[in-house]
């Protein structure tokens, strides 16, 4: 009998691993936006210095992955693995970023939802007592995504309303055994849905039933209610999933209105960056995760935090094809202190 | 979950719920900046003439000239800008398929002269290229059946 499985999709962790450090990168127009004082670093431009978007964003990863190193004062060798991925073909960006390091390494896909899944797997593998630390981490960058998923970038076309802004950045986390906290202590691992979306500039409709299906199992599971939350806060669903999800959850009986948000939402200014429906993108739950969140969490203004990121699970094969968007949502449980 | 959506049901709810593209001004905007783009090829086709050209080089100009500039403003980040304002105003006329021809080939440089650029820089011109000759040449197979 798994003893630490607790309903259908959670995990209770006895022995929580505690998040030792993050780190955050973002682009130009991140660092322009209402968070833009909560990551640790905004790139010049989009290229930073290298000759492809793809490069840049290895660059990204790499840099990011010396960053949270340093700021958990811990060296290459201290790390027992590194879980990373990103949305590029063959997550590239994560396996060159991450070549010169000599750690072990795992590459993960869940779309967006990859730092949720990073996460997931890495406290998984601490609390199981097979590593003492693991780098969590995930990147995504405008440019590379707009010319693998969409159109040319110089192309004179216009976005529709509920089209998202893919976030340019990478963040990352140490998890350690034992530590100091924040800690990770549930987790709800989620189911892949798919309502038939085919849409894909509207990847908030598309992934909207994926998350509030994996937060009311994380209810059903755990037993508790959205009050015990300061903060129940979606990856990627911007302004219209956001608004689905809730109304889905509404009807289910389950009301997190008054403390929910989506980090798709909070990272780019609508009215005034031209971001329509909000930010997506692996980095935007990553960045928002290793910066804002993080910070709130240690400074005492967040107590606890459901942190649910959300993937779409195409390719631009599968929608040329006029196959539907696959959503998926992992929910990572993070507690200030023990109790 | 208790409650869950058909695949219907949710396509038509999602439908509800999502913010709609603005017809009226979109087409105002498309209208506007398409008649601008026609003044200025008239502007040359004038010019032309009182150069003296005939008829045949001043059209065949004034398309170069046409072509040149909106390859010109793609490669300085403008006709994007263009673009995003003012739809399909500036998608239909030569200009908008000069643009489609040089955004990917400034796009997959990266990849190479070859795979990158030569390659790529027809995937979303050349569907227009391939199904214009086709219909191009049925029409002319019409033409000489019923002359």
């Amino acid at each position: 009998m798994a003893e630490k499985h607790i309903g259908k999709q959670t995990v209770f962790l006895k022995n929580p691993p505690s998040i030792k450090a993050t780190a955050s990168f973002v682009g130009p127009k991140e660092g322009k936006g209402p968070l833009k004082n909560d990551f640790d670093y905004i790139i010049p431009d989009e290229l930073w210095g290298e000759d492809s978007w793809e490069k840049a964003e290895s660059k990204l990863v790499r840099e990011v992955f010396a960053k949270v190193l340093q700021k958990a004062k811990l060296t290459n060798d201290k790390i027992d693995y590194v879980l990373a991925g990103d949305l590029l073909n063959q997550c590239i960006a994560a396996n060159y970023g991450l070549r010169e390091t000599e750690v072990p390494f795992f590459g993960l896909y869940g779309a967006c939802s990859t730092m949720a899944e990073s996460i997931s797997i890495g406290s998984l593998v601490v609390e199981g007592g097979f590593a003492e630390n693991i780098v969590c981490m995930t990147s995504s960058h405008f440019c590379s995504a707009e010319k693998q998923f969409r159109f040319p970038l110089e192309l004179g076309s216009q976005r529709t309303p509920t089209a998202q802004w893919t976030v340019t950045g990478s963040g990352a986390v140490v998890l350690s055994s034992g530590g100091a906290g924040p800690y990770i202590k549930h987790i709800t691992t989620g189911k892949i849905i798919d309502l038939g979306i085919t849409d894909a500039n509207n990847m908030g409709a598309a992934m909207a039933p994926a998350a509030a299906d994996t937060i009311f199992a994380h209810f059903k599971d755990t037993g508790l209610q959205p009050d015990y939350y300061d903060l129940i806060v979606t990856g990627d669903l911007g302004k219209v999933g956001k608004q689905i999800c809730q109304e889905i959850l509404k009807s289910n009986g389950l009301d997190i209105e008054s403390r929910f948000n989506d980090c798709g939402v909070m990272i780019f200014d609508a009215e005034t960056q031209d971001t329509h429906s909000g930010g997506s993108g692996c980095a935007c739950s990553a960045t928002v995760l290793a910066g804002h969140i993080y910070k709130q969490l240690t400074q005492g203004n967040l107590k606890r935090v459901l942190f649910v990121a959300t993937g779409a699970l195409m390719s631009p094969i599968s929608s040329q094809q006029k196959e539907s968007i696959p959503g998926i949502a992992h929910a990572v449980a993070i507690h200030r202190t023990l109790n | 979950m208790k409650k869950s959506f058909t695949k219907d049901q949710y396509s038509k709810y999602v439908e509800e719920v999502s913010p709609k593209s603005k017809l009226f001004t979109n087409v105002l905007k498309a209208f506007l900046v398409g008649g601008i783009i026609c003044d200025i090829g008239q502007l040359f086709i004038n010019l032309l003439k009182s150069k003296g050209l005939d008829s045949d080089a001043v059209s065949s100009i004034t398309s170069i000239i046409m072509i040149f500039l909106a390859a010109l403003l793609t490669g300085l980040n403008v006709y994007d800008e263009i673009g995003k304002f003012a739809g399909a105003g500036s998608i239909v006329p030569i200009t908008g398929f000069a643009n489609s021809v040089v955004s990917p080939a400034m796009e997959f440089k990266s990849e190479g002269y070859v795979l990158g650029m030569g390659a790529k820089m027809f995937i979303v011109a050349g569907p227009v290229i391939v199904y214009g000759i086709c219909s191009s040449i049925i029409a002319g197979i019409i033409h000489y059946l019923i002359t």
